[in-house]
């Protein structure tokens, strides 16, 4: 399992995926390779994905610390705690200044895991925002 | 300090700024060969324990052998003992003397190849979760580092493209704009559709009897009375 695989996967799919969600992706050169991954009719909130010797991670990121209202930091970090094993298969995270919501899989995971929790993730990442944006200047 | 602690040190020290490694590159790398050495010495280990485990199963069948003679002798014993003859009697326990001796030594090295066994047993054990253990922490490693990577592609990939980063609630709103504009187009679709169907204005006016009326029998008596009239 490598980003191409998995990017090779999703834009096979086209209209025949099962989770109703169409999927474009992009590779990322650097030092790790990442995959861009824009699902039609979220371009703003693109998951990128990079595999390990033993996981996929798939990151999307939400928003940065200069967003969040300074008096709600401490509430918000709360509610991202007690809402990280009700949220399905996504965790939140932070990596730098920026706060994130993350899923890992087994490097052994099938195509059809990847695409489910690649949908899963977008979800929880578009309700996310909508839901503590209270939080937010 | 464990793995997990020096991760967060460094990552809260801010040695999350690009090309700043958290272990030194020479550290991890002899990190992975530890964990080779150990895998080596676990492959050994069960390898040993296979040799001790077939020596335990021969020590234990010869274990069996001997006993089963010594039963069988002191058949014998008791059968010449039977017809009289001491001295055949004398023989045959001389020989189950030293078959008895044979089954202690047997006896002493079976236990002594299942004690080994056991201890060869728990060590594999202790290896391979030691092994586990080692993987995981080079795993937390490994994907810091790699997440660390990722994140500075992915930021040299939004300034290379010039495309602006939205704040959250920007992108929100840009998203619920184009699903309700994708909504208003199923729904202008569907009002469509219905033009064709019962539902249509005309069926409305036709319902509240406006417009072309269908003929009906009573109209078309009504004409007919009125032409016999003229």
């Amino acid at each position: 399992m490598n980003i191409h695989t998995i990017a090779d996967h999703l834009n096979s799919l086209a209209d025949n995926s099962d989770t109703g969600m169409s999927f474009d992706c992009q590779p990322i050169s650097g030092e790790v390779d990442v995959l861009q991954i824009s699902i039609l009719g979220r371009e703003e909130l693109p998951i990128f994905v990079s595999v390990t010797e033993d996981q996929i991670l798939c990151i999307s990121y939400l928003w940065g610390v200069e967003e969040v209202k300074p008096e709600c930091i401490a509430p918000m970090h709360e509610s991202m705690l007690e809402m990280s094993i009700p949220m399905p298969l996504s965790s939140f995270s932070k990596i730098g200044d920026k706060y994130v919501v993350f899923g890992a899989l087994s490097i052994s995971s099938s195509l059809a895991d990847v695409e489910h929790e690649l949908t899963v993730l977008s979800n929880n990442a578009v309700e996310v925002i909508d839901d503590m944006s209270d939080f937010l200047l | 300090m464990s793995i997990f602690k020096k991760i967060m040190t460094a990552v809260r020290g801010g040695a999350s700024e690009a090309g700043e490694a958290i272990i030194d590159a020479n550290a991890t790398r002899i990190f992975e060969q530890e964990i080779r050495d150990a895998e080596n010495h676990l492959t050994k280990a069960k390898r040993d324990l296979t040799g001790v485990m077939a020596e335990q199963m021969a020590a234990k069948r010869e274990v069996d052998r001997l006993q089963r003679e010594i039963t069988e002798h002191e058949g014998y014993a008791g059968q010449a003992l039977e017809k009289g003859d001491e001295t055949l009697a004398l023989a045959v326990a001389e020989k189950i003397a030293a078959l008895e001796s044979d089954l202690s030594a047997q006896q002493q090295a079976h236990d002594s190849f299942a004690g080994n066994a056991e201890r060869l047993k728990e060590l594999v054990k202790k290896s391979e979760r030691q092994v586990a253990e080692h993987k995981r922490q080079l795993s937390m490693v490994k994907t810091t580092e790699s997440v660390q990577k990722a994140t500075s592609a992915i930021t040299d990939n939004f300034s290379s493209s010039n495309s602006k980063l939205l704040s959250a609630k920007d992108s929100l709103e840009r998203i619920k704009a184009k699903q309700q504009k994708f909504d208003d187009k199923m729904k202008a679709a569907e009002v469509l559709e219905s033009e064709n169907s019962d539902t249509s204005l005309e069926a409305q006016l036709k319902a509240a009897g406006i417009g072309n009326q269908d003929s009906s029998a009573n109209s078309v008596l009504d004409r007919i009375k009125a032409k016999q009239k003229q």
